[in-house]
């Protein structure tokens, strides 16, 4: 991380100079970058504006007014349908999303970090065969664990309930690796053994000392959790059948497959798509400098 | 990054002398024991036996006595992967996701690299704006995204009414690129800062001297950006084929929206369709070998490059 930091401050007094070429070549690059950047910043942004404008608008005017501009705006009574409709089940759904996402990316980061830690920190037999089973996990895309997952559990009757999506959220192989890593850079073993001078226990010193010298990979993991989790669409899809255990992505996802038998539910769906994504980008947004520095550290070996 | 640099602290304290009267086996048993086993417990219930059992279940095959007598399930050996290789469906499916991947990673991969490297070059002005907003569609799952691009796209809502009216983007031959762009606008900012964080991390004393040399900021991209962060880009690479062979939701929304995505369209599709059939044992096998194609690709992948690499 510091070293990202130290380069990003040195780079920008770089020189601005451009070699040995003239002004004028310099004035075209400028100009170049500077339009293909607007170009894909419209590309990027313009799907967004119109979600917005077309969540402000009634269900006729969708069709008919200008997609790019709004009419009469009408998003606050939108917003209205759109949590009283169905009993307040899109509600329901915001909070069953906060729940997986939230709570589960809690539990996944700290059992990530206590195996992390142990991995990185006690010398033991079979580390490193464990250490490769657990990046072995790594590689196995998550889609092709839905199946077998969907069949366990309906052995011991688990499937259809809060537990089949959120007990396959809180393991994170990708997470032991990340705090694996960063446990065994940023946690001295001086700092431990002073710990057990002092008397502390093992546990006592991971709880006090430790966990907060890998609070920036904590950081990281808790929030590629968060994503995957919030944006799972496999698990519910073959999970779930009962609406009030909906993660609020797939009950959006729901909503959109029934719009040929209840057309009024497209702009429900449309705002409903507004409303769950405006907290998503701002956290995203404010959190941008750990995403950089956790992308990063995946990125060297 | 500081997180993968060997720890720098030097190690002045001599290796611990293993006591004469110290307990057999490994110090801190318990705490070890306390640290590892909520992980590798759910690591193993969760991961290791659902992808045992996957097998398992694949080499199953469900026998009646008559037609109308009870089903049950006995061995077949590899009963349901001969069944896998008869399957046209799929096989067309990881053939659609093939052409997919082949087009529109190095696509989405390019355009990343070009962001990464104007972002890092002197060329820009307002540099924080652009890494935001092109980083902004990595927070929209790709359901709610799938649902606004399929929205953008239908003739009757769309703000491009005079190209959806003309170009059906969303018929039979032009679908799978649809969904294609929606994968891209996803992710192309997330790759791109990867990319950027790496480019970051290379030390100015080499733009110095790339300078120094009489290097454009071209020449400077060409032979002295890209390679250094090579292993970034492969690194982006690598996930993204695994993610085109997992491809799920962004079709799934589609069909809402075009009657032309099929319900076998693509490979996780073919296991969903077939699990609710319900054939579990057949979508079981579709797992499997998608999981080792999956995993081969990749694979391949990484040698191939690192070969060229150390070359």
């Amino acid at each position: 991380m510091s070293t990202a930091t130290k380069h990003r401050t040195s780079g920008s007094v770089r020189v601005e100079s451009q070699g040995s070429r003239g002004p004028r070549d310099a004035l075209m690059s400028r100009t170049t970058a500077m339009v293909i950047m607007g170009v894909f910043t419209l590309y990027f942004l313009m799907p967004l504006w119109w979600l917005l404008v077309a969540s402000s608008k009634n269900k006729g005017d969708v069709f008919t007014t200008n997609p790019l501009w709004f009419a009469d705006f009408q998003m606050w009574s939108n917003i209205g349908d759109l949590f009283s409709y169905d009993h307040g089940i899109y509600l329901k759904w915001l909070v069953n999303s906060a729940i997986y996402a939230g709570l589960g990316g809690a539990v996944a980061t700290l059992l990530a970090a206590m195996a992390g830690y142990a991995l990185a920190k006690y010398k033991f037999r079979g580390r490193e065969v464990m250490f490769n089973v657990i990046l072995g996990g790594v590689l196995v895309p998550a889609t092709a664990l839905a199946l077998p997952l969907f069949l366990l559990f309906s052995k011991v009757e688990l499937t259809n309930t809060f537990w089949a999506v959120f007990l396959p959220s809180i393991v994170s192989p990708f997470g032991v690796y990340l705090t694996k890593i960063f446990a065994a850079s940023s946690v001295p073993d001086e700092v431990l053994e002073a710990a057990r001078l002092d008397g502390s226990g093992e546990i006592r010193t991971f709880f006090t000392v430790s966990i907060r010298l890998m609070s920036p990979a904590l950081v990281t993991v808790f929030l590629f959790q968060f994503v995957t989790i919030w944006n799972n669409f496999f698990l519910p899809l073959i999970m779930l059948r009962d609406a009030k255990l909906f993660p609020v992505t797939f009950g959006l996802y729901s909503w959109n497959t029934q719009l040929n038998q209840i057309p009024e539910l497209r702009s429900l769906v449309l705002v409903g798509a507004l409303v769950s994504i405006v907290p998503l980008i701002v956290t995203f947004l404010s959190l941008q400098r750990f995403w950089r520095n956790g992308l990063g550290a995946g990125a060297v070996k | 990054m500081t997180a993968v640099q060997p720890s720098s602290a030097p190690t002045t304290i001599p290796p611990r002398v293993i006591s004469p009267r110290k307990r057999r086996g490994t110090p801190h048993r318990r705490a070890l024991l306390a640290l590892l086993a909520p992980f590798g417990t759910l690591f193993f219930f969760l991961y290791l036996l659902p992808i045992f059992y996957a097998f398992w279940q694949s080499l199953l095959v469900i026998e009646r006595d008559g037609t109308f007598g009870k089903a049950r399930e006995v061995f077949g050996g590899f009963q349901q992967y001969e069944l896998v290789m008869q399957n046209d469906a799929f096989w067309q499916s990881m053939g659609r996701m093939g052409l997919f991947g082949i087009i529109q990673v190095p696509v989405m991969l390019g355009l990343a690299l070009v962001f990464a490297l104007l972002l890092d070059s002197s060329l820009l002005k307002g540099r924080r704006f652009f890494r935001l907003a092109f980083f902004v569609p990595y927070a929209v799952p790709g359901v709610i995204a799938a649902i606004m691009w399929g929205n953008l796209l239908s003739p009757n809502v769309s703000p491009f009414k005079s190209v959806t009216s003309q170009v059906d983007l969303l018929g039979a031959d032009l679908v799978l690129w649809s969904i294609a762009n929606v994968v891209t606008w996803v992710f192309v900012g997330y790759n791109m800062l990867i990319i950027y964080s790496s480019l970051l991390s290379i030390p100015t004393e080499l733009h110095e001297a790339a300078r120094l040399d009489g290097a454009g900021q071209f020449r400077m991209a060409w032979s002295v950006k890209i390679p250094l962060v090579r292993p970034a880009i492969i690194m982006t690479a690598v996930f993204s084929i695994i993610g085109t062979f997992q491809l799920l939701a962004e079709p799934q929304v589609f069909q809402s929206f075009s009657t032309a995505v099929t319900s076998t369209f693509t490979p996780n599709m073919t296991v969903y369709a077939t699990a609710s059939v319900p054939n579990t044992n057949l979508a079981a096998a579709f797992s499997v070998i998608l999981a080792v194609i999956t995993f081969v690709l990749s694979f391949t992948f990484l040698k191939f490059t690192q070969r060229k690499g150390s070359e």
